[in-house]
C-alpha cells in the first residue's frame, strides 16, 4: 500500500515536467543532440552519380599513374589485370554476354562516381580514407584511362567527373522483375516431367576444404 | 572387410587404439583415420576405438560418475562440450584473395532447431572485423531530415526496441553451384546463412525522430569498418521492419555481427544489413554504390545486369542426411531440413526421393516465423535403397522454389547472386550422401 502511494505521488509529481518537455517536441523522445556541422562533414563521404557529395578537388592521368604504381599495383597489377585473386579493374570490354565474362572497372561498372567513392571510402586496402581528394582523383583518372574510357591527357576533377560516360552505364535493369515468370505455377506432386538424369557431382571436381 | 572375422576386428582395433594413445592430436588424428581407412569404413563408424577401450559403458559406472566435475566459472562465458569441437565455422580458402575479406560458412548440418548460436553466424566482412569501442561510437542521422541527430550507443538503449527471430543470408549462398556442383558439403553448399533473435530500435521510430522531409525516399547505410561498407536502402523499406540492431540472441551484438550497432534489413540479402553502423543519409535518389553496382548485381545472358535484387526468394535444402551426415546403416531415421524465404512465411515443403519425379508433403516444426528459418522433417524407414533426395519449398505469397534448369533457363549461369533452386543429394547403397546436380 505504502509503495502504491509512493508511486502514486511520483506520477503526480512528474506529470507537470513531463507536459512541459513535451512542449519543446511533441513528436519525439528528444533523445541525442543535433550534431555539428563540423561532425558530420568528417563523416559524410558518399559521392552520388549526378555529383552530390563530389569534394572539389581535380587529379591528372599521369599523377595517377605515379600514385597508382605505388599504391594500388601490388594489388591490382600494373596494367588493372589483377594480382592472385584480387579484383581486376581493367579490360573485359564486350565480354559480359560470354561465357566467361570479364566483369571490371572499365566494362562493368555504371558510374565514375561509385569508383570515387569507393578508392576514397576503401581503398588502398588496409589504409582507408588516407588519400587527399586531389590523390582519389589522380588514382580514378588513372584507373579509368586504364579501361580507355577517358584519354591520357584527362583531367578529372569535381567539374568534370560528371561527363565520364562510363561503357555499361545502360547495361543495369530496373526494377527488379523476379519472381521470374515461368516460376509461379502450382507444384506438381506425381509424375513430374523433370530431368533426373546425374550432370555433375561436386566429388569429380574436389575441390572442397578438408573438413580437419 | 571380405574374410576378417569380427573376433579379429575388434583385436586389431583394440591394438590400433593402444598404437595411437602413443600419438597426441593432429598426428593421432591421422594415425586413426589412416587406420580406419586400411580396415574399410563400415567398421570404423559402428565402433570407434575410444569407445571399445572403454570401461565407461554399461555395465560398468562411468568414470565422470565415479568422480568431481569443474566448478562454476571454469568457462566464465562458457565453451561446448570438447567432443563437438567441429561444430565451427570454416572458409573456402581459394574464394577470395584475403581472410581479411573473406567469408566462412555456418556449421548448418550440425545445428538444431531455427537458431544459429552467436559463434556460429556466418561471416562476411570486406576489410577484417573491427575493434570498436562502443563509448567512442556514434550513430549520425543526417540529410533530408528536419532535425539531425548524432546518437550515442546509450541514447539509442533508451528508445522503444523490438525482439525478432529473422534469417540472414548472403545472396551470394550458393553461388559456386552455377555451373554446376562443386562443394562436398552442406556447409559449404547452404552455409552462408544464419538465423537469429535481433533486439534494437526499428528504423522507423529513428526515421520519426528525425523527421524525413517528403523528398526524402532514400538512405544510405554506411559502415565504421575499414570499407566504410554503404548501401542505399529504399525508404519503404526502412519504414516497414529494417531494425538498428544492438542485441542478438540476448547478449550484445558480436564483433563479426557488427558491434557495437548494425542494420538488418529482414529477408533482403545480407549485405544491405550494413554492421558496424556509423551513419545514415537520407537522400532524394540512391547512391549506385560498389555494392550496389559492382557487386550484388545480378549478370543475364544478354550481358545486362538485374540491379537491386534485394529479396532472398523462398529456399530450401536437406539437413539431415547431407554429405556430412551420412546414413549409417538400414533403418528409421529423421529427414529434415531448414525452408526460409524474404518474403514472409514458409507456407509448405514438400520432399522427393526420386530426383523430383514424385513428391509428398513433410511436417513443419517448431516456430513458422515470417523471415525465419523454418524446420521441416519427415520419417523414413531407409532399407538400403539409393536415393535423389530433393526439397522444396512454398511461401505464403504461393511462390515454389524453382528447379536449377528453370533459374538458369531464366538467368543464365553467370548471375552469381539468388540461387535458390531445389538441391539433389544422391544417396548411395551404403548410406553415403553426394552433392548431384540433375538434367
Amino acid at each position: 500500500m505504502s509503495n502504491f502511494l509512493k508511486g502514486h505521488h511520483l506520477a503526480l509529481f512528474l506529470t507537470p515536467i513531463l507536459l512541459a518537455s513535451s512542449f519543446v517536441n511533441a513528436d519525439t523522445l528528444n533523445l541525442g543532440r543535433t550534431p555539428t556541422p563540423a561532425e558530420v562533414a568528417g563523416w559524410d563521404i558518399d559521392v552520388r552519380p549526378d555529383g552530390l557529395g563530389l569534394p572539389v578537388g581535380q587529379g591528372s592521368v599521369s599523377d595517377g599513374e605515379y600514385l597508382y604504381d605505388e599504391k594500388c599495383s601490388s594489388c591490382h597489377g600494373i596494367f588493372g589485370e589483377g594480382e592472385k585473386r584480387w579484383p581486376k579493374l581493367a579490360g573485359g570490354n564486350g565480354t559480359l554476354a560470354d561465357d566467361r565474362p570479364d566483369k571490371t572497372v572499365g566494362s562493368y561498372w555504371p558510374y565514375a562516381s561509385t569508383v570515387y567513392d569507393y578508392v576514397y571510402r576503401a581503398m588502398p586496402f588496409g589504409e582507408a580514407q588516407s588519400l587527399t581528394h586531389d590523390e582519389t582523383y589522380q588514382v580514378v583518372a588513372y584507373i579509368l584511362n586504364m579501361s580507355d574510357v577517358i584519354d591520357d591527357e584527362f583531367v578529372l576533377s569535381n567539374e568534370t567527373i560528371g561527363s565520364v560516360k562510363m561503357p555499361n552505364q545502360n547495361g543495369f535493369m530496373l526494377p527488379d522483375p523476379r519472381p521470374d515468370g515461368q516460376l509461379a505455377s502450382a507444384p506438381c506432386m506425381q509424375n513430374c516431367e523433370v530431368p533426373t538424369k546425374i550432370i555433375g557431382r561436386a566429388r569429380i571436381i574436389d575441390v572442397t576444404p578438408d573438413k580437419e | 572387410m571380405a574374410g576378417f572375422n569380427r573376433t579379429d576386428e575388434l583385436g586389431l582395433l583394440k591394438r590400433l587404439h593402444s598404437d595411437g594413445e602413443q600419438l597426441t592430436g593432429s598426428d593421432r588424428r591421422g594415425f586413426l583415420k589412416n587406420a580406419m581407412a586400411m580396415m574399410g569404413g563400415a567398421a570404423g563408424v559402428a565402433l570407434a576405438p575410444s569407445v571399445l577401450a572403454s570401461n565407461n559403458l554399461p555395465p560398468n559406472v562411468p568414470s565422470w560418475t565415479r568422480s568431481l566435475g569443474t566448478g562454476v566459472v571454469t568457462h566464465p562465458y562458457g565453451m561446448p562440450s570438447k567432443y563437438e569441437a567441429d561444430v565451427v565455422r570454416r572458409t573456402v580458402p581459394w574464394l577470395t584473395a584475403d581472410p581479411i575479406s573473406s567469408i566462412s560458412f555456418s556449421p548448418i548440418h550440425k545445428l538444431k532447431g531455427i537458431i544459429t548460436p552467436n559463434g556460429l553466424v556466418f561471416e562476411r566482412y570486406h576489410a577484417g572485423v573491427p575493434t570498436i569501442n562502443v563509448e567512442e561510437h556514434r550513430l549520425i542521422i543526417h540529410g533530408l531530415v528536419d532535425r539531425p541527430l548524432i546518437l550515442t550507443m546509450d541514447d539509442l538503449r533508451r528508445f522503444p526496441s523490438v525482439s525478432e527471430i529473422k534469417f540472414l543470408e548472403c545472396p551470394a549462398n550458393g553461388g559456386m553451384e552455377w555451373r554446376g556442383p562443386q562443394m562436398e558439403g552442406l556447409q559449404f553448399t547452404h552455409g552462408m546463412l544464419s538465423c537469429c533473435e535481433w533486439t534494437g530500435v526499428r528504423l522507423s521510430t529513428l526515421l520519426a525522430e528525425v523527421g524525413v522531409q517528403p523528398e526524402g525516399k532514400w538512405i544510405l547505410a554506411e559502415g565504421a569498418d575499414g570499407a566504410a561498407m554503404s548501401r542505399s536502402i529504399p525508404l519503404e523499406k526502412a519504414m516497414d521492419d529494417t531494425i538498428i540492431v544492438y542485441a542478438q540472441n540476448g547478449e550484445p551484438l558480436r564483433p563479426e555481427q557488427g558491434y557495437p550497432i548494425r542494420m538488418l534489413n529482414p529477408g533482403w540479402e545480407g549485405n544491405t544489413s550494413i554492421k558496424w553502423l556509423r551513419r545514415l543519409e537520407i537522400g532524394d535518389k540512391p547512391w549506385y554504390q560498389r555494392e550496389e553496382t559492382s557487386k550484388y548485381t545480378d549478370l543475364m545472358p544478354d550481358g545486362r545486369a538485374r540491379e537491386f535484387t534485394w529479396v532472398q526468394e523462398c529456399n530450401s535444402v536437406i539437413t539431415s542426411p547431407c554429405p556430412e551426415n551420412p546414413f549409417k546403416g538400414k533403418g528409421w531415421y529423421e529427414i529434415e531440413g531448414l525452408a526460409w524465404t524474404g518474403k514472409g512465411k514458409v507456407k509448405a515443403v514438400d520432399i522427393s526421393f526420386d530426383g523430383g519425379v514424385t513428391w509428398r508433403p513433410t511436417q513443419l516444426k517448431g516456430l513458422v516465423l515470417s523471415k525465419a528459418l523454418t524446420r521441416f522433417s519427415i520419417m523414413h524407414n531407409w532399407q538400403g535403397e539409393p536415393l535423389l533426395l530433393q526439397s522444396r519449398a512454398i511461401d505464403e505469397t504461393g511462390y515454389v522454389q524453382p528447379t536449377l534448369s528453370q533459374l538458369r533457363q531464366s538467368r543464365g549461369v553467370n548471375s552469381i547472386y539468388h540461387k535458390n533452386s531445389i538441391h539433389t543429394w544422391q544417396v548411395t547403397e551404403s548410406g553415403s550422401v553426394f552433392n548431384v546436380q540433375l538434367s
